[in-house]
């Protein structure tokens, strides 16, 4: 037994118990613990096992920064790993698991790395396990990740919710210690937007742990009534339990609310973390400085902890560490520490310290040991005492004790500074790294500006929130506090490490990086700060270095005879503490991972029984199969069969549509195509093949002109946003002489394509005008009546399918009702609703060409379009470029049909084309397949391919090679028109 | 017996003195007045060019000028992917070819990267996706790499922890190949800069060019940090950079540079064994030898020299990763950082002579560049040998843009965020 | 990058509102001019270490084309201005 409960103080809530486990064992602790500080009060001083030697760890910090006590909470899709001991909030029901030991914690066999240390040193693994060479995949590889990792993830979804919100303020302030509270104070009385971000339960920060007064009152008392008096002004906005997590330009912060992470039962309702995108224009960087350990023999015995984080558990938690405190210091706070644990009664054995003389205003009983370090320590699973070694003399003599407090004096809390790729500045004065030049607007104060003492922090804040808000026109008087003087906090020179240790001395405390380790990486040439990290992993653990680095980069320094401002820190980069996956992913979970767009006449397929299919964030209508249909085939090729001989209905509303205005829309649609437009006569659709500016083809689709200075644009569906914002590239940036305005329909227009020999028949019943062939030839395009001029629509005759063909376009909202009246006056015509499957199958038998062919690395001539690109146009996007030796090689891949040589055989897209008895490499790669399906109308497999050579090749037979699953059949290679080559149908 | 040769004898030897006995694995050295080579770029293209002109064709007075610390461009600062699932015959037979090196790469430079070919995976998720994974697969498999197609159950059945369930775009199947997997990157630069030193070849850190100096349409030499050093040949092998180190030779290349950013999770026990990329959006992963869960995505989409990316593209790739693997909803994310690509306008990369003729161009690597080191560096060193292209890099010519034959895989066309 | 772009027509706002399509700094050739000044144009960038502008889409905003200048090492957003304004 040595660390303990006190009978009275703290920050505790003595009449609410809370019951908790720990490995399974069950435990209690008070309303206002972590499950750090309740662990400690039930002395349980070894809660985890380190990295790599399995080393039995105890609590080092109280705060974020904590290496050792990572725990595993919650279970199934709850689980969450690596959780820090000191950021939990003790609530009812509570299980830590402790991790990365077997079978249990207090035996643990991976212990036994320790003893194979010598071969295990930095980088061990880039000299062996290379004979022989298959035995690393097969043996060494296998052990080595079983071994590696901390906690186990599970892989059951996770119940909870997420979301993600932006904040806008004129001055964000990060982290609400005496320097937070202070610049809050003095912003709160301004009419400005402030944000208040603290990653504690309680603001506060180190006043919680302190015994200093301002005001008079304990520190505590004073930053419970800033709480007060700030959460009732309504400009300031405070944020409790959120970390700023990055730091990114324009001052956009990133920062991570846990909203329901302290709660026995999760509300359903609310999110159990909260991402916060916050826009400030100025902020104050107030997190404070992280307290570094020493680098000695045996550092790492679970009882010893940072000085301050004994301060924390002793006055804010009211637990005392162990009954014989010992004290390791560089700087003050060890003597503070020591003067707070005589104060609560706990025995203060003895203070060592590096220093030649005592600090003047101890007055305290324990024995002072200067000019002095501790040389090793011992026990196993708790510290059981020190060997101290007198820097004078070298002599060497053991003191027994239970618990260390250990100070290598302060480092700012840096981090979202340098973010931004701002590098720190080493201070010899301060024996830290300072944070950068203050940039946009975002400035370090007190701590973490190197600024130590209570009163300069609280005058630092106030000061440099009143600059701030001076800067943004918001004038304001800075808050002014009385605080007793602290003693000079002047910082002696950094003492890096102990010289000659017993044991190992940790420097990254769970990565197990020693000093030897650092020495080793010196000799061998990584001696670069950077190459030095990688090397032995110092800083790559899951608290990124908060603790290690500055240590390491010290201990560099001295064995490269250089100065830490030479060394130079790693780079600092999101996130300051580790962020889920579900809180960066917020509600963009499942079905919700990206928007669902539907067409006007999604209700009507549906209704008609459609099976629906992905195509981008469409849901389009795919086939509809009729009662005793078993298998879509069957529903497809009775579809196909259907238009061909009768009618279809098929809704083609996803296809992009623009209207272009203006007296030179047709001068600008004759530049953004590569055939001619200009003549095209009013009421007239026809056929555009867009480039783009490299000489490929780009898009396809329809354009009519509906007025001499009107024209109607479709595109595909995949390019639709795309060439919008094409266009409006090509009418604001390279022709902004031209008058032309675009503007997206898209959303505005059902449109349906009505096929087959019976499609007029069925039009002619609800549209007014004369659709005869005559009055609406093909590729006609003309607004019309619809069922007596109830609904204006625009009538278009084009066909994808090479049947006699309309489409039919109307205001979406109507789309229904017409799609449902054209099907009913249908029915005598046999016609059949019928999806993209069949309009794939019968725009195939048509050598139609879609994104499978048009896949941005084809040219108009290789799709047998050649003779399209006008040769008379000066100017059009491509034409230069398409005149490239490449782009008219003989040799390109061009479109062809194929088909197999034995109709009983069948191919699939992606399959390539070889030379028949050819070997399979690919210096005879001829091509592949494009597009295939099987027609109803032939009887067998077809298909579109692209093949070197290809129109010169028709008749010729071929091996259709699929390797992927050793398939290769003999095929045709044809002309890409399989059904109707010659257009009556369409013409009828 | 040579202690500083990595065996199991002589690791063992060293042990057993505390490891006291290694010496540097590369030395420190002042640049000579004249190198025969001088390669611009201590990245692991520059390492590996410098390491085959030594071993292979017999080029040791070569020096590699870095201008930072070894290995501190993408070579550290990527998500560790080797794989040779390329579409296009430009490409495939180049990546099979450093497949095939990453295979025996450390027994040959005597240095464990710990090559672990755990299975590169790609989900596709419509048939247009599958198509084209069919058709990607049978090039492979032509040019004699490894394919699988696999469908959904098969998935399933290698990676059943995938969200199939209520997924906006369910997992429809995969192409798998199982000789890709991950690599150590760093030390990858590191044996390679062993081996190449070891061979005689002269690293330089914190040695930047400043210029490129010609005389009689040759070159000289360089202008650098340290002073002039004279070379009877110059290799520029500086991706992220390549713009900036070609234009002090006037030469003007058909690349922008982008930042890529890549993550790391916290450590985990085994979660993830292979290699899987998203087909629903851009996201990839696999899981370190150490734990952490390694990912990336798009890259942020504009031009930057700043390695460091921008939050939104973070968010995006998290969404990505929790469509793919609804698992790592708690997982936490530890650490993001960027690396600057060379985007060029066919997303395919360059190795050529230049119009000057001892200046040599290794550059334009896009996403590709980590995969590609081993066969990158053999490939230009046998270009600034020989001054001929070998056979599976005589496809990356600079002047394919102007004339027309791009290697370009996703058919993005010539704007570089594309690719 | 920037993380927020001001438009001149809608203010600030966030950049994932715009998509970049690149130099801004490269004018479309006269269609008389020869594939090598072409080939310049649709290929060759200055992809400069410092000030880039370059063009921005306000795709979820008002839809104009913008002319952004902009710091590519430390990605101040140095000036905004409508491409057409410019033009």
């Amino acid at each position: 037994m040595s660390a303990y409960r006190l009978s009275n103080g703290g920050l505790i809530d003595r009449s609410k118990p809370i019951d908790f486990k720990f490995d399974g064992k069950p435990l209690q602790g008070f309303a206002g613990d972590t499950l750090a500080s309740a662990l400690l009060a039930n002395d349980k001083l070894l809660v985890g096992r380190s990295f790599k030697y399995h080393r039995p760890r105890g609590l080092l910090t109280a705060g974020a920064a904590e290496p050792n006590a990572l725990v595993t909470l919650g279970q199934d899709g709850r689980t969450e790993t690596n959780t820090r001991a000191t950021m939990v909030e003790l609530h009812h029901g509570l299980e830590a698991r402790s991790q990365n030991r077997w079978p249990s914690l207090d035996h643990d066999i991976g212990a036994i790395n320790g003893m194979l240390s010598p071969f295990l040193g930095a980088g061990f693994y880039y000299k062996t396990f290379m004979w022989p060479a298959a035995f690393w995949e097969k043996l060494y590889e296998p052990i080595i990740r079983k071994a590696a990792g901390l906690g186990r993830a599970s892989y059951v979804p996770d119940p909870d919710t997420y979301e993600k919100s932006w904040a806008h303020c004129d001055l964000l302030i990060i982290g609400a210690g005496p320097t937070g509270l202070a610049a809050a104070l003095t912003a709160a009385r301004s009419k400005a937007r402030v944000i208040l971000v603290d990653e504690g339960s309680m603001l506060g920060g180190s006043l919680l742990c302190e015994t200093t007064e301002i005001n008079d009152q304990p520190a505590a008392e004073f930053a419970a009534q800033a709480i007060v008096e700030l959460s009732a002004a309504e400009n300031v906005q405070i944020l409790k339990r959120t970390t700023v997590v990055g730091a990114y330009d324009d001052n956009v912060f990133g920062a991570l609310e846990r909203v329901q992470k302290h709660v026995s039962v999760i509300d359903d309702n609310k999110p159990v973390e909260r991402f916060w995108r916050i826009s400030a224009k100025q902020a104050i960087l107030a997190t404070g400085a992280e307290e570094r350990p020493l680098v000695f023999g045996g550092n790492d015995r679970p009882g010893m902890m940072m000085a301050g984080a004994m301060r924390t558990y002793l006055n804010r938690f009211a637990v005392a560490p162990g009954k014989q405190v010992a004290i390791f210091s560089n700087g003050p706070s060890g003597w503070q520490t020591a003067r707070d644990l005589e104060a609560n009664g706990v025995d203060v054995v003895a203070i060592v310290t590096p220093e030649t003389a005592s600090n003047k205003s101890y007055q305290g009983k324990a024995r002072i040991i200067a000019n002095a370090v501790i040389a090793g320590t011992s026990g196993e699973k708790r510290l059981k005492g020190l060997t101290i070694r007198h820097i004078g003399s070298g002599s060497e003599e053991t003191l027994a004790c239970d618990a260390l407090g250990m100070s290598g004096g302060w480092s700012p809390i840096v981090h979202l500074a340098c973010h931004r790729g701002d590098k720190p500045k080493w201070s010899d004065a301060h024996a830290a790294f300072l944070p950068p030049a203050p940039r946009d607007g975002l400035i370090a104060a007190g701590g973490a500006a190197g600024t130590y003492s209570l009163a300069a922090c609280l005058q630092d804040g106030g000061t440099l929130a009143a600059e701030a808000l001076d800067n943004l026109g918001h004038s304001v008087s800075r808050a002014e506090f009385s605080t007793q003087q602290d003693e000079k906090a002047e910082m002696p020179a950094p003492f890096w490490y102990v010289k000659a240790p017993k044991g190992k001395a940790f420097v990254d405390f769970q990565n197990d990086v020693h000093l030897k380790d650092l020495g080793l990486a010196v000799r061998e040439g990584y001696d670069h700060v950077e190459l030095a990290k990688r090397y032995t992993t110092n800083g790559m653990a899951t608290d990124q270095g908060k603790l290690s680095n500055v240590n390491a980069i010290g201990i560099l320094a001295e064995a490269t005879g250089t100065s830490p401002d030479v060394v130079g820190t790693t780079t600092f980069r999101p996130f300051y503490t580790p962020v889920s996956f579900g809180a960066l992913t917020g509600s963009h979970i499942g079905a919700h991972f990206h928007p669902t767009r539907v067409s006007p006449l999604f209700k009507w397929a549906e209704k008609h029984g459609a099976r629906f299919v992905e195509t981008g964030l469409w849901h389009r209508s795919s086939w509809f199969p009729k009662e005793g249909e078993s298998d879509w085939r069957e529903s497809v090729d009775r579809e196909a069969k259907t238009v061909r001989s009768h009618a279809g209905i098929c809704d083609v509303s996803t296809l992009g549509k623009i209207e272009i205005f203006g007296s030179d829309a047709a001068e600008f649609i004759n530049r953004v195509y590569c055939n001619g437009f200009l003549k095209l006569p009013v009421g007239k659709a026809r056929y555009g093949l867009m480039l783009r500016e490299d000489g490929f083809i780009y898009d396809d689709g329809t354009t009519s002109r509906l007025g001499e200075n009107h024209f109607f644009m479709t595109t595909t569906t995949a390019f639709a946003a795309g060439v919008l914002t094409h266009l409006e590239c090509c009418s604001q940036v390279l022709w902004p002489d031209l008058d032309v305005r675009l503007v997206s329909v898209s959303d505005q227009w059902a449109q349906m394509a009505i096929a087959g020999p019976n499609a007029r028949k069925i039009l002619a019943e609800i549209v007014d005008e004369d659709i005869s062939d005559a009055a609406f030839p093909f590729l006609a395009a003309r607004e019309v009546g619809l069922s007596g001029g109830q609904i204006k629509g625009r009538l278009f005759r084009i066909s994808f399918s090479g049947e006699l063909a309309f489409e039919l376009a109307v205001p979406a909202g109507y789309g229904e009702a017409v799609a449902d009246a054209i099907l009913s006056l249908g029915e005598d015509h046999g016609i059949t609703p019928y999806g993209t499957e069949a309009l794939n199958v019968l725009r195939i038998e048509k050598g139609h060409v879609t994104h499978a062919e048009i896949n941005g690395t084809v040219t108009p001539g290789d799709l047998g379009f050649g003779r399209m690109v006008s040769a008379k146009k000066p100017d059009f996007i491509g034409r230069v470029m398409l005149q490239r030796e490449g782009l008219q090689a003989t040799d390109r891949l061009r479109l062809v049909g194929i088909r197999p040589l034995d109709p009983a055989e069948s191919f699939v897209s992606g399959s390539h084309i070889l030379d028949v008895d050819a070997a399979p490499t690919g210096a005879n790669d001829l091509g592949h397949v494009t597009s295939s399906c099987f027609s109803p109308h032939l009887g067998h497999t077809i298909g579109l391919a692209m093949v070197k050579h290809g129109p010169e090749l028709i008749g010729e037979e071929i091996v259709i090679w699929n390797g992927l699953k050793q398939q290769s059949i003999r095929g045709v290679l044809c002309e890409p028109v399989f059904v109707d080559p010659k257009g009556e149908k369409l013409h009828a | 017996m040579d202690l500083m040769r990595y065996s199991a004898l002589s690791v063992f030897l060293n042990a057993l003195r505390g490891n006291k006995s290694w010496g540097p694995a590369w030395r420190a050295p002042e640049p000579k007045p004249h190198y025969d080579v001088v390669i611009v770029g201590g990245g692991g293209h520059g390492l590996a060019t410098a390491y085959y002109l030594a071993k292979e064709f017999g080029i040791t007075n070569v020096a590699v000028l870095e201008k930072g610390w070894l290995g501190s461009g993408n070579i550290g600062r990527n998500t560790t992917i080797i794989r040779s699932n390329y579409l296009l015959d430009g490409n495939e037979p180049f990546y099979e070819f450093s497949l095939k090196l990453w295979e025996g790469l450390e027994q040959d430079f005597n240095f464990n990267a710990m090559v672990s070919q755990r299975g590169v995976l790609n989900l596709f998720h419509s048939d247009a996706q599958r198509d084209a994974y069919t058709r990607r697969g049978n090039a492979m498999l032509l040019q004699g790499a490894d394919a699988q197609l696999l469908d959904r159950d098969e998935v399933r059945a290698m990676v059943p922890f995938l969200g199939f369930d209520s997924a906006r775009f369910p997992i429809q199947g995969g192409l798998l190949q199982r000789r890709g997997g991950t690599v150590r990157h760093d030390a990858v630069a590191w044996g390679y800069a062993r081996g190449a030193d070891r061979r005689g070849v002269d690293i330089i850190q914190n040695c930047e060019v400043t210029g490129i100096r010609r005389k009689n349409g040759r070159v000289v030499g360089v202008e650098t940090s340290k002073g002039f050093i004279g070379c009877g040949k110059l290799a520029l092998t500086a991706a992220g950079n390549s713009t900036t180190v070609a234009r002090m030779a006037d030469i003007a290349l058909p690349i922008d540079s982008h930042v890529l950013q890549a993550f790391v999770s916290e450590g985990l026990k085994p979660f993830i064994d292979n290699v899987v990329t998203f087909g629903a959006g851009h996201f990839y992963i696999s899981q370190s030898d150490k734990g952490g869960l390694v990912f990336g995505g798009d890259i942020d989409g504009y031009n930057s020299y700043a390695q460091r990316g921008n939050l939104a593209a973070v968010e995006h790739v998290m969404e990505a990763g929790t469509a793919m693997i609804p698992g790592l909803s708690r997982i936490r994310v530890l650490r993001s950082w960027g690396g600057i690509m060379d985007m060029s306008m066919d997303g395919s990369p360059i190795i050529d002579r230049t119009h000057i003729d001892n200046l040599y161009l290794n550059a334009g690597w896009c996403y590709g560049g980590f995969k590609a080191t081993p066969a990158s560096g053999w490939c230009t060193a046998h270009l600034v040998a020989n001054d001929a292209p070998h056979p599976t890099a005589a496809a990356f010519r600079l002047d394919r843009f102007k004339r027309g034959y791009l290697i370009d895989e996703n058919g993005g066309g010539a704007q570089p965020n594309l690719h | 990058m920037a993380s927020l772009i001001t438009c001149p027509h809608c203010g600030v706002r966030p950049k994932e509102e715009f998509t970049i399509r690149g130099d801004a700094s490269v004018t479309r050739p006269s269609p008389e001019a020869d594939g090598e000044v072409w080939h310049a144009y649709v290929h060759l960038r200055d992809n400069p270490r410092g000030l880039h502008k370059e063009y921005w889409h306000h795709t979820s905003g008002c839809r104009r084309w913008l002319v952004v200048t902009r710091d590519t090492v430390s990605h101040d957003v140095i000036d905004v201005s409508d491409a057409g304004a410019l033009a």
